[in-house]
């Protein structure tokens, strides 16, 4: 493929395409004899204690670059990314609120970014209490006595919450064969009790989207290890039936894991302890606001019960009398480790930071995350269907039913609102949703900004009745036009080549 | 309060547009006895937030201000400040997943150039995204390796990788019906050539071993693949210290199929232990086994090169259980650091990093080498990092450095308590001879 590279004043620009030319790969901007770093001179003598045959010769293909190069170079892709602080972005299940900077900077403080994970206990007083002080947050936010914060992310928090399951009643029986996942849940909860040794039976929502009873109880044999349920669901409906559903699988002597991606809708207003369950992930990259980073990094850390706690993951982070903290290795009964030290460790500065902010008022995230939602379903009632219609939390899933009937699916109404300026939907599950447009627009988004959107909705609704075509050739406005994904599989090229 | 932007009489209009009385009506599916009120403190001010996360903050020594001589799997190199700032650009810290080529095709370049590095300095075909770091990332090389066995049962591990990347597989294959045996370290330092052949069998699906291994010493990847290829298992290149890529025989050269481990050295701050860098890498004939994201070029309808996420058919919001791995969310940000970091430093950067990294660490090899009671247990060559035997309690001895500004080394009790006079000590290029020199005479007792 030729790649037409932007040399200034080279082309004008057409002003409705600002900047149409592909970007050159950061490889292909390299030139012989460029030079992007600087080091000083060795003050050693420059040796090579390492026999020949073990060492290579240079990297070929890397680049030579400036640093000017570079500056441009990330710049000017950055521009091609769409991001909150640009506008709504409104992935159903991801939680995209706004990322305080404060935060950012907080992680970046030498002592947490230059903190080795390894350094004396005494000299690393600082981390072990903020790691602490987290866990006591989280542990009072969720209404469960311990958590812990190793998991690098959601789904790594999902296995490790299955595994202190198995452990637990391996412990006292046998460690059973199923997990029961409903069919609504997000895909890292059946992976993840497939990589935690379990067969996953799927459970059937009942109409309203929600668990079964009935279902539930034929279901939960004592062969069922745990319910990985998702609350709010991911149709963004609240099981109220969830004391229930906790007696269920209580009585069977199973666990009642729930995937707390969608903790946020709650967060500050309802403990999930008080609900009766007994081990949940939480994303701080959702609810806590960690920055999503393009695609990380997250964290999952996973709150417990009393009788799951010996089994938690090492190290611990525990206070002594006097105050000081240290990290309990002495763990014996511990499922092991998930991951190497103690975890994303900024993404909990971050955290902490972000709860610092909101304090005992925490409850405003879940109730301004709930009052979007509801009036974004509200807008737009009517002109999307809604297949699940009970009460929305912090999101809501319409289908493309009536513009399906048009020739319209929900991935060109996805690509259609690029052209008005906002990132769409989450549509690639819940699976039993089909056609979904799964919306989350979170707290930090005010009323003007739902109100255009919704008008946004309704113009691509008409525009599916008037002129599909406008629509199923969308987006128009974007760096590139529709991506041929297709292709990409069939046809695969995942790296540059010399 | 100033992340939330809707006013109360906002707030009113929206809830009389939807026919609602108040928020609280909303949460009616919440059952009562669930809700209560947390128990936190009152919210706090930006600057009030500035004292309590700086406070503790403070209460840490960081490499900035000591001399700084810990590794283990996490090093203290340099980062360049545009690679740091170009972080904040809310286009790359305030997106997600790259779902929608059309408008992400920033994060989406970014990868694949990412992808680009990884193959090049590994020496194979195929890279992903990224993945957690690099525990997880040697527990995803083997399963990857388990799969494409078709049916065998069993991994052979280094005893000389990482103990926490091998406490990390245990855990991951408590459950999964695999046997795992490690192969004890030889008298050189390397992993014993003879028992990691004997422990390979029929039923091995992956040999893997780490270089440098944990204890600093450059082992030869054709002999871990050799050994698995001699009974048709795979055989897995483990890096802890990926500097040492630009100045070591990459893993594809030495018959490594797949590659796997920690990239913070290329770009990723401390971050006391994580965020860090997970990566893998593998030859192109296995590359529908690879677990996590993809990102592939194609054309846009115009005909324009573009990219976006590929072979999607692998992973778990499609495969759910029979998904190559559980991972969603990976280090996006950290790949594009690195990313960033690697361009910048380039063919001659990597290297010349690599060169005194190396060159640093064998002076100061040599300096403790000739202190009357130290000894360097292994004899087999290093990178940036070596295995020191103290005349005393290593952690006792290295506390007292501390105290002195000196972070001397990691002590091996840390991993294996029995393990009490040897510690690791590990060189980068922040490190200057001044600094060495005062590392030698304080471990002499000379600084007094
Ligand atoms: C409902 C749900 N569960 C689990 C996950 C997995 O979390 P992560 O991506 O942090 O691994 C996600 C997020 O993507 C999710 O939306």
């Amino acid at each position: 493929m030729s790649v037409e590279v932007e040399t200034p004043a080279a082309v004008a620009r057409d002003p409705r395409r600002p900047d149409p030319r592909p970007l050159p790969l950061v490889f292909e901007r390299s030139g012989e004899g460029k030079i992007g770093y600087s080091l000083p001179p060795l003050d050693v003598p420059d040796t090579i204690g390492i026999p020949e045959a073990l060492c290579r010769a240079e990297v070929a293909g890397e680049t030579q670059i400036s640093e000017v190069d570079v500056a441009r170079h990330f710049t000017r892709l950055s521009q091609r990314n769409f991001s909150i602080d640009q506008g709504l972005y409104p992935l159903g299940s991801c939680t995209m609120k706004h990322n305080p900077r404060t935060n950012e900077e907080m992680a970046r403080l030498p002592g947490f970014a230059a903190a080795h994970p390894l350094a004396p206990e005494a000299l690393s007083q600082g981390t072990l209490e903020l790691a602490w002080l987290l866990e006591r947050a989280l542990a009072e936010l969720t209404g469960l006595p311990r958590v812990t914060l190793q998991p690098s992310a959601g789904a790594q928090g999902e296995l490790a919450g299955i595994l202190l399951v198995r452990k637990a009643l391996e412990r006292t029986g046998r460690a059973r064969k199923t997990v029961l996942i409903p069919d609504s849940a997000h895909g890292t909860n059946p992976a993840s009790a497939h990589f935690a040794g379990y067969t996953v039976r799927e459970l059937k929502s009942n109409p309203r989207g929600t668990i079964d009873l009935d279902v539930l109880e034929k279901a939960m044999t004592d062969d069922v290890a745990a319910l990985m349920l998702t609350v709010p669901n991911t149709l963004g409906i609240f099981e109220d039936k969830i004391l229930d559903i906790a007696r269920i699988v209580h009585a069977k002597g199973g666990y009642l894991y729930c995937d707390g991606a969608n903790f946020n809708a709650y967060v500050g207003v309802a403990k999930p302890g008080l609900m009766g369950i007994d081990v949940m992930h939480m994303n701080l990259h959702k609810t806590f606001s960690t920055p999503h980073g393009g695609g990380g990094p997250g964290s999952g850390p996973v709150a417990v019960t009393q009788s799951l706690v010996p089994y938690l993951p090492r190290p611990t982070v525990e206070r002594r009398a006097d105050g000081t903290f240290f990290l309990d290795y002495d763990r014996p009964e511990s499922i092991g480790r998930l991951r190497t030290f103690l975890g994303n460790y900024g993404m909990f500065v971050r955290a902490l930071s972000y709860i610092a902010a909101y304090g005992n008022r925490i409850g405003e995230v879940a109730r301004g995350a709930v009052l979007n939602a509801n009036y974004i379903r509200a807008g737009l009632s009517g002109v999307y269907h809604l297949k699940y219609d009970g009460p929305s939390m912090h999101e809501v899933v319409f289908s493309d039913k009536k513009q399906s009937e048009l020739g319209v699916s929900n991935v060109d109404i996805a690509k259609r609102l690029m052209d008005y300026g906002f990132h769409p939907p989450t549509m690639s599950f819940p699976l039993i949703v089909h056609g979904a447009l799964m919306i989350e627009p979170t707290e930090t988004e005010g009323k003007p900004v739902l109100d255009a959107f919704i008008k946004a909705m309704r113009e691509i609704a008409r525009e599916c009745e008037e002129s599909p075509d406008l629509v199923r050739g969308a987006p128009h406005t974007t760096p590139v036009k529709r991506v041929d994904e297709v292709g990409a599989a069939r046809n695969l090229v995942l790296r540059w080549r010399p | 309060m100033k992340f939330l932007p809707t006013s109360d009489g906002e707030r009113r209009e929206m809830l009389a547009a939807m026919g609602a009385r108040s928020i609280d009506d909303l949460f009616a599916s919440v059952p009562a006895e669930v809700r209560r009120d947390p128990d936190l403190p009152p919210p706090m001010s930006e600057i009030e937030i500035r004292r309590f996360i700086g406070g503790l903050a403070k209460k840490n020594v960081n490499a900035r201000d000591t001399a700084f001589f810990l590794g283990a799997g996490v090093y203290h190199h340099y980062v360049s400040a545009i690679a740091d700032q170009m972080l904040y650009r809310a286009e790359w810290l305030t997106a997600y997943t790259p779902y929608q080529p059309e408008i992400s095709q920033g994060t989406l370049q970014s990868i694949f150039e990412f992808q680009t590095h990884v193959c090049l300095l590994t020496g194979l075909e195929v890279a992903n995204a990224s993945l957690y770091e690099g525990a997880s990332a040697l527990v995803e090389a083997l399963l990857m390796a388990e799969r494409l066995s078709r049916g065998r049962t069993k991994a052979v591990l280094s005893g000389a990788i990482h103990p926490e990347y091998r406490e990390t597989v245990r855990t991951y294959f408590s459950n999964l019906g695999l046997e795992l045996v490690e192969v004890p370290v030889g008298v050189d330092g390397t992993t014993d050539a003879r028992a990691l052949a004997a422990a390979v069998d029929e039923k091995t699906f992956a040999v893997a071993v780490q270089s440098p291994n944990f204890y600093g010493v450059v082992e030869d990847w054709a002999a871990g693949s050799a050994a698995a290829k001699a009974k048709g298992a795979l055989s897995v290149a483990v890096i802890a210290e990926a500097a040492s890529l630009a100045l070591l025989r990459p893993p594809g050269e030495g018959g490594a199929d797949i590659a796997c481990g920690e990239a913070q050295s290329l770009g990723v701050p401390m971050h006391n232990g994580g965020p860090l860098l997970g990566f893998l890498s593998c030859r192109s004939e296995h590359q529908r086994q690879i677990p996590g994201r993809l990102a592939g070029m194609t054309k846009d309808a115009e005909g324009r090169r573009a990219f976006c996420l590929t072979l999607s058919t692998r992973e778990q919001h499609i495969r759910r259980e029979k998904a190559t791995s559980n991972i969603c969310t990976n280090q996006g940000l950290m790949a594009l650091a690195s990313n960033i970091h690697m361009s910048l430093l380039g063919k001659e950067g990597l290297r010349e990093v690599a060169r005194q990294c190396h060159a640093k660490a064998e002076y100061l090899k040599g300096e403790i080498a000739k202190l009357r009671g130290y000894r360097l247990p292994y004899g087999g060559p290093t990178f940036n990092e070596f295995l020191v035997e103290a005349p005393e309690d290593a952690a006792g001895l290295l506390a007292r450095l501390a105290a002195r500004g000196i972070l001397g080394g990691v002590p091996l009790s840390r991993f294996d308590p029995a393990d009490r006079r040897r510690f690791l000590v590990a060189v980068t290029e922040m490190n200057e001879r001044v600094e060495m020199d005062r590392l030698v005479a304080a471990l002499a007792g000379r600084d007094a």
